[in-house]
């Protein structure tokens, strides 16, 4: 990964609301970005900004450094995935492809070849002469992905791509764009609302919320330390529970006092306590750091969620082992656990 | 089973009040004989000396020569008409609808008028070219009617991925939006050509000397007695319309069978 390619400074978009406030990110040559957030906290927005497709209200965008704020869509070296694909209806596989190389004036031999290299890429040879309508959700997907791939952008936008694919499908396709964009070396930009994809998928993922950036980081550091308690409870299943840091590596909730990782925080200071349900270990009753009920238990398939019920807390706790509904157990885990956050996030 | 068997007389009787009159006119443009009253064999000759009329060929001429040109240049506006309605923002947009229903639920005897005085107000000669103008100004909003619906119906961001790829504004209008609600454009020339055919009121209003289009032929003809050419040529008329009448329905069924496609995905 090499030098910033885009970089927002402080952008903001007003509609009748502020949509985004002052948001600030950049993007590494060949990076893997994506924008996570629920539906509403400004992602597509961000993502439309870098397409031209919005101008932001306040701020600058920059692309290899230069400013691009007013530069329409179709001057840019970025193309777009779009959410439902976009194919042009009245235009075959072929010529979907190829529609980016016509506008440039490409000859019609060389034109043929890419678009046959990009099928190729895409695994979709021989489909040239296709109707748009008679392809399945995924194979549209593809052919929405070559048209773009094949104007060799310097940035790809996707706007949630594979949203509309089964859950199987989206697995597939998930671990076949990541390497497609290893394979041609492009800048990607990713918008999602899922997770899962997005520690899946990505170099770095931005985390947003009500038009704000919560963190941004790698998904190891966004899943293992949360800098909030929206990011903590985005990013996967959590207990999130209120503490106080008495002293550097020292903190109590649901009183008791345990030893931590954790360092830097003012003395006594009123925080949120992280604990992912799959680092709680069951164990025997008066065996663990708290006593507590099971009230609940569901199959997920790999694991079971159970609910605890303790003193003051309803603990949520993953194991691929069943505890009984209204047996009495014990909860463990070790200081490495316990991730704190400051509630100023 | 009565109960059943009064729907359906009730039906007959209704569909019978619609269509005898326009039953009898065909007939009677085959009868030969000059007095409605007795049916005096079948013949042709109406037909025959319909085209040996000059009057009236000289109508038929200037009725499809107005209603060619005022479907093609008010599909063209009305096109353009309704891709910018789509781009405005919700309120505007249901100002500028609201405004696009007037004429067509505005009596045809005010829009003839009011343009017959607007004509004379600008000291404009009324003939062809102001018959034209009326004809495109009263076909406008039918063509704005039956585009909207296509470029509703078309994914939103076809516009957006044709910029996205290069393609300069106009050149996304040409080679994807016009394309793509294509059959809306086609349904709105038809609809507009059809109403030119068979308008008379704000055509009598806005013509000239010399310059008379067939309905207007055919009142005049009517004024001066009923003769069984009339007949004939409003048969001849009927036909004209039925056919594109046709054309459009099939037209509409096709695209509306598309519309069920794109849903499906």
């Amino acid at each position: 990964m090499g030098n910033k390619i885009i970089e927002l400074n402080n952008i903001s978009k007003d509609y009748n609301v502020r949509v985004l406030d002052r948001i600030s990110l950049f993007v590494k040559e060949n990076e893997f970005l994506t924008l996570l957030g629920p539906s509403g906290c400004g992602k597509t927005t961000t993502l439309r900004i870098i397409g031209g497709f919005e101008y932001p209200t306040e701020g600058e965008i920059l692309f290899e450094g230069k400013n691009i704020n007013h530069v329409p869509p179709h001057k840019r070296q970025i193309n777009t995935v779009f959410q439902k694909y976009a194919l042009f209806p009245h235009l075959n596989v072929f010529e979907n492809i190829a529609f980016g190389l016509r506008i440039k004036k490409i000859k019609e031999q060389a034109i043929k070849e890419n678009v046959k290299s990009m099928l190729k890429l895409v695994g979709l040879s021989g489909f040239e002469n296709r109707n748009i309508e008679s392809l399945s959700g995924g194979q549209q997907q593809r052919i929405a992905i070559a048209r773009a791939l094949v104007n060799k952008p310097k940035v790809l936008l996707l706007d949630e791509p594979l949203g509309a694919l089964d859950l199987k499908l989206r697995k597939e396709m998930q671990i076949e764009l990541k390497n497609m964009q290893r394979e041609v070396g492009i800048t990607f930009v990713y918008v999602t609302h899922d997770q899962e994809e997005a520690l899946t998928m990505s170099d770095t993922v931005a985390v947003m919320h009500n038009g704000e950036i919560q963190q941004i980081g790698s998904p190891v550091d966004i899943y293992n330390e949360p800098e909030n308690a929206f990011v903590a409870d985005f990013i996967g299943e959590s207990n999130i529970i209120e503490g106080i840091m008495h002293d550097d590596y020292i903190v109590s909730f649901l009183s008791k006092t345990f030893k931590c990782v954790d360092y830097g925080f003012s003395r006594n200071e009123s925080v949120h306590v992280v604990l992912r349900p799959e680092d709680i270990v069951i164990v025997e009753e008066e065996a663990g750091h708290l006593n507590g009920i099971v009230t609940s238990s569901i199959f997920k398939g790999v694991h079971y969620e159970m609910l605890i019920q303790t003193e003051d807390f309803e603990m949520m706790v993953q194991s691929t082992y069943k505890s009984e509904v209204g047996k009495r157990v014990g909860l463990s885990f070790g200081p490495e656990d316990i991730h704190i956050m400051s509630k100023e996030g | 089973m009565v109960k059943k068997n009064i729907h359906r007389i009730y039906m007959f009787l209704v569909f019978i009040f619609l269509y005898a009159p326009i039953a009898v006119l065909v007939i009677y443009s085959f009868n030969d004989s000059t007095s409605r009253g007795n049916w005096g064999g079948f013949t042709f000759k109406w037909y025959i000396e319909l085209f040996q009329d000059r009057d009236i060929k000289s109508a038929l001429y200037y009725t499809v020569l107005v209603a060619f040109f005022a479907a093609s240049i008010s599909t063209i506006i009305g096109t353009l008409s309704a891709i910018g309605l789509y781009n405005l923002k919700k309120g505007p947009r249901a100002i500028f609808m609201n405004l696009n229903y007037l004429p067509v639920v505005n009596p045809d005897i005010v829009t003839g008028l009011s343009l017959m005085i607007l004509y004379l107000s600008v000291n404009m000669k009324l003939g062809f070219l102001s018959m034209l103008l009326s004809h495109i100004t009263f076909d406008i909003p039918y063509v704005i009617l039956a585009v909207l619906p296509k470029l509703k119906s078309m994914n939103k961001h076809l516009a957006e991925a044709a910029l996205d790829l290069g393609a300069t504004p106009s050149y996304a209008l040409r080679k994807v939006i016009i394309p793509e609600i294509m059959p809306g454009i086609i349904t709105g020339f038809l609809i507009a050509f059809t109403l030119s055919i068979d308008d008379f009121v704000i055509s009598f209003f806005t013509t000239g000397s010399g310059v008379t289009n067939l309905s207007i032929v055919i009142y005049s003809m009517a004024r001066r007695g009923v003769k069984p050419t009339i007949n004939a040529l409003s048969t001849l008329m009927l036909l004209a319309v039925l056919i594109l009448l046709f054309l459009i329905n099939k037209k509409s069924s096709l695209t509306n069978r598309d519309n069920k496609f794109d849903g499906g995905y």
